[in-house]
C-alpha cells in the first residue's frame, strides 16, 4: 500500500511538473498551429546536432589546413597542405625513424599490427564461441552472459584490472612461480606488452561480436540442418558447406565493424600501458592525435586534425564497404 | 510440459543424445577456460581490493585478503605481530619484538620476560581473514573520490534523461507526422552514425570551448545528448504504434505535446528502457571525451579521476583497486538484473 | 444541434484524387450510413468530417458553423475507430476520462459522465481493467463509451463492427441502433457491409470511386436505384441483369422483347425515342415467379436450400450469364431441369447500358408494403 502511495505521489508530482511545461508549449501550439509542431519537436535535437555534430564536421577540414597554436579557426594562419606534407614526409615509410613525424609513423605501424592481430584473434574467438553456444548445450544463457559481461565494463576499469593481474606481484606471476618460471614485468617488455594489449582487447570486445554472430547463426533455418542430416553430411561438412557460407555475410559485417573499431583503439590501451609505453611500443593513432592536440602545451591542432582527416578517410572507406555489404545482405 | 525437469539430462545434454563426442569435450573445455579467463582477473581485482596496504604487494600473494594478527604484550607499548615459530622441533606462537637481518627477537606472549632469538626462516606469520574497508573509505573521504562519484552520477543521470526526452521528441516527429523536409532530416541525422568521435574530436573541442562549456560537466552532457542511434531506435519502435491512437487522442482534444507525453511516451517504454540502460552504461564508462573536456580535478568523472589517480599514486594499488571495484559495481548490478534485456537489445539493434 | 453540410468537397493525395466534388447535407438526429466498395473513399470522407484530414477544396459546416479550420476537438464530434484505438496503457476509466480531462472538465462531472456511459453500455464491471483484458465486444463498447462521454454533436463510426464475429456483429448492430434511438444524436457510420447499411440507416449514401452515386432511405435505394452500380451493390444476392430490347410504348409503360418469343410489359415511363434500343432489365432474385408454362426458359444448374428459402442458380437457355432466383420454402429442382420464369411486373428495373442510368418508373406505381420479399 505504501508503495502505491509513493507511486501515486510521484505520478502527481510528474503531472504537476508537466503541467508547468505543458502550458507554454500548448500556447506555442495555438500560435504556430498543429502542422508546425513536428518542427518544434525536432528543434532541440537538430539544434544540438547542428552545434555539436555538424559544426565540428564542417570545421574539421578548416583545422587541417591551418597552422599555429590558436584555438579558433579564424585566428589561425592558412598553411595549405603543410600539415599533410609534414605528416607524410618520409624517406622510408617502413622505418618510422626516418620520417619527419616519426611518432605518427610509429603510431601507424603499431596500429596496423594491432588491427591485424586483434581482428584475427577476436574474429576467431567470437566465431568459435558462437558456434559452440549455438549448439544445444546446457547453460547456454549463462555462458553467453559470462562472455558478454566485459563488454559492459569501462575501458579504464579493464585497463586497471589487467594491469593488476599482470603486475610484478600479480596473479599471473604467482601462477608462473608455481610452474617455476621467473617473474616478469610484462608491461615493461615491448613484446609482452603488445601481446597483452591484444589479449585485453579480445577479452573486452569478444562477447559483443559473439552475440552478433550467434544471432546470425540462429537465423539459419533449422530445416537446412535436418536436410543435411538426412543427406548424411558429416558435422565438418555441415559446418563448411552450410553454416559458414550462410553465416558469411554476418562474418563480413563483423570483420568490417571490428576493423573500424580496432583502428580507433585508445582507452584501454592508454590505461593499461601508461600512455603507450614502454617507450612508444603501444602508441596508436588516436593517441597520437590526442597527444598532439591535448597531451602537451604545444596544442598542435593543425597536425592533429590532419592526422584525423587521414584516419577519417580510412574509416570512411571501411564504412562504405560496410554499407555496401549491408545493402547486399538485405537483397 | 509432459515430463519434469531432469537435471542430469540437462547438464549432459550433447549434440546427439547418448553419445559424447570429442567436439563436446572440446566445447566444454573452451567454455570453461573462457569463463575462467573472464572471471579470474575481475575476481582477483575484487579480492585484492580488500587487502590491507601492507599485504597487497606480498609475493607470492595470498588469494583471500588476510592480515597479520597482533597482540598486546605486557611490557611493550605497541601491539606485536604473532608468528608461528619452530624451536627445537616444537611449534609455538610467539610475538616478534624486532628483526635484525636473518634473526628475529621473539617473546612468548604469556611469559614476556625472556626474549629469544629465532631464525626468520623457521617462522611464518599468523594471519586472519580481513576486509580492509579503509581502502574504500579513505579515497572517498581523504581524496576526491566522492566528488568524482557525484560527478559521474550527475552526468549519467542528467545525460540519460535528456537523451531520452530530446531523442524521443525527434523520433516522434519523424515517425508520426508528414511534413516538408522530413526525409532529408532523417537521412541527415542517420548519416552522422558513421562519424566517430575520434575523427572530429579537435573541432568538437573547439565548439565546446566556443560555447563556454569547457571544463564543465555540462560540456560532456550536452554534446552527447542528440544521438542518431537513439533517434533511429525510437523511431523504428514508434512506427509500430498505430496512427489511429494518435487520431483518437486528437479527437479527444489532446494537444500535440499531450499526445507525445501521455500516449507516445508510455507506449514507447520498452524501447526507452533499452535506450536508458545503454545510455547509463555509456555515460558511466565514457573516458576519452571527458578526458579532453575536463581539466580541473573537482570536475573529474570517476573514470577520468581513476586514471589520474593511478598516475599519481601508482604504488597505492589497494586504493586504486578499491575505486576500480567501486566503479565496476553499478555496471555489474545493471548486468545481473538486466542481462536478458541487454543481450537481446544488442542482438536486435547491433548497438553498443 | 448536429446537422452537417458538405459543399463541393474534393480531396487529393498528391496527384491522386480520391474524392470528387462531394455535396451532402445531413439533418440533425439522423443515422446516416456511408457505404461503398473498398477504397472508394468512405474513410477519407469521414476523416475529413472529423478534421483528421485536410480538404483540397470545399466547405464543411457542422451545426451551422464553418469548421474547415477547426481542429477535431473543436468540431464537437466524437469518433469510433475500426481498431477501436483504445489507449492500451490506460484503464477503461482513464480511456473514457482522457478526452474530458483534456477539455478541463471538473472531476465530479467526469465521474458522472463516465458512470452514466458505463451504465448505458453495461461496461461498469470493466472500468478498472486495461483494454487488453477485454474481449473484442467489450472493447468495442468502451470505444463507443469514449465517444458518448464527450456528448458530441455528431458521432462518427468507421467500420466499428468489422473486427467482431458474426453473432456479435448482429447483436452490436442492434445495440448501436438502440443507442441512436435513445440519445438521438446525429450519427455517421461507415461500412462496406450492405446489411448493416440497410438495417441501421435512416439515410444511406452510396459512394463509388470518390463520388456519391445516390443518397436516400434504404427503401428508396432498394426500390429505385438510380443506376447500375447502386442496383448491383445493394441487395444480396445481387440483381439479375437480362438483355432486352424496347419494342413498344403504351399508357402503362414500355414493352420489352426478352427473346425466346417473350415480351414483358413494365411500369416504366414511356419514351417513344427509345423504341428499338437495347436495354438491361433488372430483376432481383426474389422478384421472379416460377411456373411450368409461361416465361423465359431457365436451365437449373444447382440450388442452395436453407430450409425456409431456396436459391436456384442457372442460366437462360443457350446463354452463359448466371441468373439467381429466390423461392420461399424448400424447393428442389433437379439440375438440368427447365423452369419458366417471369418477373413481378412492378418490380422490374430498366437501365440504359450506355449511361448506366435507370429509366425512371412511373410515379403512381409505389407500394412499399411488400418491398422486402
Ligand atoms: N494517406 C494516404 N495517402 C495516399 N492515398 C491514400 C491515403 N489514404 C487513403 N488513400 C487512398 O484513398 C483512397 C480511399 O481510401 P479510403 O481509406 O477512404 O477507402 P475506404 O472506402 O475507407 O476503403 P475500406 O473500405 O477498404 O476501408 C484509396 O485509394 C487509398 O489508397
Ligand atoms: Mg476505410
Amino acid at each position: 500500500m505504501r508503495l502505491l502511495e509513493v507511486r501515486d505521489m510521484i505520478g502527481r508530482l510528474a503531472g504537476l511538473l508537466m503541467g508547468i511545461v505543458e502550458a507554454p508549449i500548448n500556447a506555442l501550439e495555438g500560435f504556430m498551429g498543429r502542422k508546425r509542431m513536428p518542427y518544434l519537436f525536432l528543434a532541440p535535437n537538430l539544434l544540438l546536432f547542428g552545434i555539436f555534430t555538424f559544426l565540428p564536421i564542417a570545421i574539421a577540414a578548416g583545422y587541417a589546413f591551418t597552422g599555429g597554436t590558436e584555438l579558433f579557426v579564424s585566428d589561425r594562419p592558412f598553411v595549405g597542405f603543410d600539415n599533410f606534407r609534414q605528416l607524410l614526409a618520409c624517406e622510408d615509410y617502413l622505418r618510422p625513424g626516418s620520417c619527419r613525424e616519426s611518432l605518427f609513423w610509429t603510431a601507424i605501424w603499431n596500429t596496423l599490427w594491432f588491427v591485424a592481430f586483434n581482428v584475427t584473434a577476436t574474429l576467431l574467438a567470437a566465431l568459435v564461441t558462437a558456434l559452440i553456444l549455438n549448439r544445444a548445450i546446457a547453460a547456454r544463457g549463462f555462458f553467453r552472459a559470462i562472455f558478454f559481461y566485459p563488454v559492459l565494463l569501462s575501458p579504464v576499469v579493464i585497463g586497471l584490472i589487467w594491469k593488476w593481474f599482470l603486475d610484478r606481484n600479480g596473479l599471473l606471476n604467482a601462477f608462473l612461480q608455481i610452474l617455476g618460471v621467473p617473474p616478469e614485468i610484462f608491461l615493461l617488455d615491448v613484446g609482452w606488452s603488445r601481446f597483452f594489449v591484444v589479449v585485453v582487447s579480445v577479452w573486452f570486445h569478444m562477447g559483443f561480436y559473439t552475440l552478433i554472430l550467434l544471432a546470425g547463426l540462429q537465423a539459419i533455418p533449422k530445416d537446412l540442418y535436418e536436410a543435411a542430416a538426412i543427406d548424411a553430411a558429416s558435422p565438418r561438412r555441415t559446418l563448411l558447406r552450410i553454416t559458414l557460407p550462410l553465416l558469411g555475410p554476418n562474418l563480413l559485417v563483423v570483420l568490417i565493424l571490428l576493423m573500424i573499431r580496432s583502428v580507433q583503439i585508445f582507452d584501454e590501451a592508454w590505461v593499461l600501458t601508461n600512455g603507450g609505453g614502454p617507450g612508444t611500443a603501444n602508441s596508436f593513432i588516436v593517441q597520437y592525435i590526442y597527444q598532439m592536440a591535448f597531451g602537451s602545451d604545444l596544442r598542435l591542432f593543425g597536425l592533429a586534425s590532419a592526422a584525423s582527416v587521414l584516419m577519417g578517410l580510412v574509416l570512411l572507406v571501411l564504412t562504405l564497404i560496410q554499407l555496401r555489404l549491408g545493402r547486399k545482405m538485405e537483397s | 510440459m509432459s515430463h519434469g525437469f531432469n537435471p542430469i539430462g540437462f547438464l549432459t545434454r550433447t549434440r546427439r543424445p547418448g553419445r559424447i563426442e570429442i567436439t563436446d569435450i572440446l566445447s566444454w573445455l573452451w567454455l570453461i577456460a573462457g569463463t575462467l579467463a573472464v572471471l579470474v582477473p575481475v575476481v582477483w581485482a575484487g579480492l585484492s581490493s580488500f587487502k590491507p596496504a601492507a599485504e597487497i604487494t606480498r609475493f607470492p600473494p595470498t588469494l583471500l585478503p588476510r592480515t597479520a594478527v597482533e597482540t598486546s604484550v605486557q611490557g611493550y607499548e605497541k601491539p606485536l605481530s604473532l608468528w608461528t615459530v619452530t624451536i627445537d622441533g616444537k611449534t609455538r606462537e610467539m610475538a616478534m619484538v624486532r628483526r635484525i637481518g636473518l634473526k628475529a627477537q621473539m617473546v612468548d606472549p604469556q611469559s614476556p620476560e625472556a626474549p629469544v632469538s629465532v631464525d626468520v626462516r623457521a617462522m611464518s606469520p599468523v594471519q586472519k581473514l580481513t576486509a580492509a574497508t579503509e581502502n574504500y573509505t579513505d579515497p572517498l573521504t581523504r581524496f576526491d573520490f566522492l566528488t568524482f562519484l557525484k560527478n559521474s552520477v550527475f552526468v549519467t543521470f542528467v545525460a540519460t534523461l535528456l537523451t531520452l526526452i530530446v531523442n524521443a521528441m525527434a523520433a516522434f516527429a519523424l515517425s508520426k507526422y508528414r511534413f516538408r523536409g522530413k526525409n532529408a532530416i532523417f537521412v541527415l541525422i542517420i548519416s552522422t552514425l558513421m562519424i566517430p568521435l575520434t575523427v572530429v574530436m579537435v573541432p568538437a573541442y573547439l565548439v565546446v570551448v566556443g560555447v563556454g562549456l569547457v571544463d564543465s560537466l555540462w560540456g560532456i552532457i550536452i554534446p552527447t545528448v542528440a544521438s542518431p542511434t537513439a533517434v533511429f531506435l525510437l523511431r523504428q519502435y514508434m512506427l509500430t504504434i498505430p496512427d489511429e491512437l494518435i487520431e483518437a487522442a486528437r479527437v479527444d482534444a489532446a494537444s500535440e505535446f499531450r499526445i507525445f507525453w501521455r500516449i507516445i511516451l508510455p507506449l514507447t517504454a520498452p524501447a526507452l528502457a533499452v535506450l536508458a540502460i545503454f545510455s547509463v552504461l555509456w555515460r558511466w564508462n565514457d573516458f576519452l571525451w571527458p578526458l579532453i573536456v575536463l581539466s580541473s580535478r573537482e570536475n573529474f568523472t570517476l573514470q577520468v579521476g581513476l586514471n589520474a589517480f593511478q598516475g599519481e599514486f601508482s604504488v597505492q594499488w589497494h586504493y586504486i583497486l578499491a575505486m576500480t571495484f567501486l566503479s565496476l559495481l553499478p555496471v555489474t548490478a545493471v548486468f545481473l538484473f538486466l542481462q536478458k534485456y541487454i543481450t537481446t537489445g544488442i542482438a536486435g539493434t547491433g548497438m553498443k | 444541434m448536429g446537422n452537417l453540410k458538405l459543399t463541393n468537397i474534393s480531396k487529393s493525395f498528391g496527384a491522386l484524387t480520391v474524392l470528387h466534388d462531394i455535396n451532402l447535407s445531413i439533418d440533425d438526429g439522423k443515422f446516416v450510413v456511408f457505404v461503398g466498395p473498398s477504397g472508394c473513399g468512405k474513410s477519407t470522407l469521414l476523416r475529413i468530417i472529423a478534421g483528421l484530414e485536410d480538404i483540397t477544396t470545399g466547405e464543411i459546416e457542422i451545426s451551422g458553423r464553418d469548421v474547415v479550420h477547426l481542429s477535431p476537438a473543436e468540431r464537437k464530434i466524437a469518433m469510433v475507430f475500426q481498431s477501436y484505438a483504445l489507449y492500451p496503457h490506460m484503464s477503461v476509466r482513464k480511456n473514457l476520462a482522457f478526452g474530458l480531462e483534456n477539455l478541463r472538465f471538473k472531476r465530479d462531472e467526469i465521474e458522472v459522465r463516465i458512470n452514466e456511459a458505463a451504465r448505458m453500455l453495461a461496461i461498469e464491471p470493466y472500468l478498472d481493467r486495461k483494454p487488453r483484458q477485454l474481449s473484442g465486444g467489450q472493447r468495442q463498447r468502451v470505444a463507443i463509451g469514449r465517444a458518448i462521454v464527450r456528448n458530441p454533436d455528431i458521432f462518427l463510426f468507421d467500420e466499428p463492427l468489422s473486427n467482431l464475429d458474426a453473432a456479435l456483429r448482429v447483436q452490436t448492430r442492434a445495440e448501436i441502433t438502440k443507442l441512436h434511438r435513445d440519445i438521438k444524436t446525429t450519427m455517421i457510420y461507415v461500412t462496406h457491409d450492405q446489411v448493416e447499411a440497410m438495417t441501421m440507416a435512416d439515410q444511406i449514401v452510396v459512394l463509388n470511386s470518390g463520388r456519391i452515386e445516390q443518397v436516400g432511405t434504404p427503401l428508396e435505394l432498394f426500390e429505385r436505384p438510380k443506376n447500375l452500380f447502386v442496383a448491383g451493390f445493394l441487395g444480396s444476392p445481387r440483381m439479375n441483369m437480362l438483355k432486352a430490347t424496347v419494342i413498344g410504348m403504351h399508357d402503362d409503360g414500355m414493352t420489352l422483347d426478352m427473346g425466346y418469343g417473350t415480351t414483358w410489359t413494365t411500369g416504366i415511363e414511356p419514351d417513344t425515342s427509345m423504341i428499338g434500343k437495347a436495354v438491361l432489365a433488372g430483376v432481383r432474385p426474389a422478384h421472379f415467379s416460377v411456373s411450368e408454362q409461361d416465361g423465359l426458359p431457365f436451365v437449373v444448374q444447382y440450388y442452395e436450400s436453407l430450409g425456409t428459402e431456396t436459391y436456384v442458380y442457372g442460366t437462360l437457355e443457350g446463354q452463359s450469364d448466371q441468373i439467381i432466383i429466390h423461392q420461399a420454402g424448400h424447393f428442389s429442382p433437379a439440375p438440368g431441369s427447365r423452369l419458366k420464369i417471369t418477373p413481378l411486373p412492378d418490380r422490374l428495373h430498366v437501365f440504359d447500358p450506355e449511361t448506366g442510368l435507370a429509366i425512371p418508373r412511373k410515379a403512381k406505381q409505389r407500394d412499399e408494403a411488400h418491398a422486402f420479399a
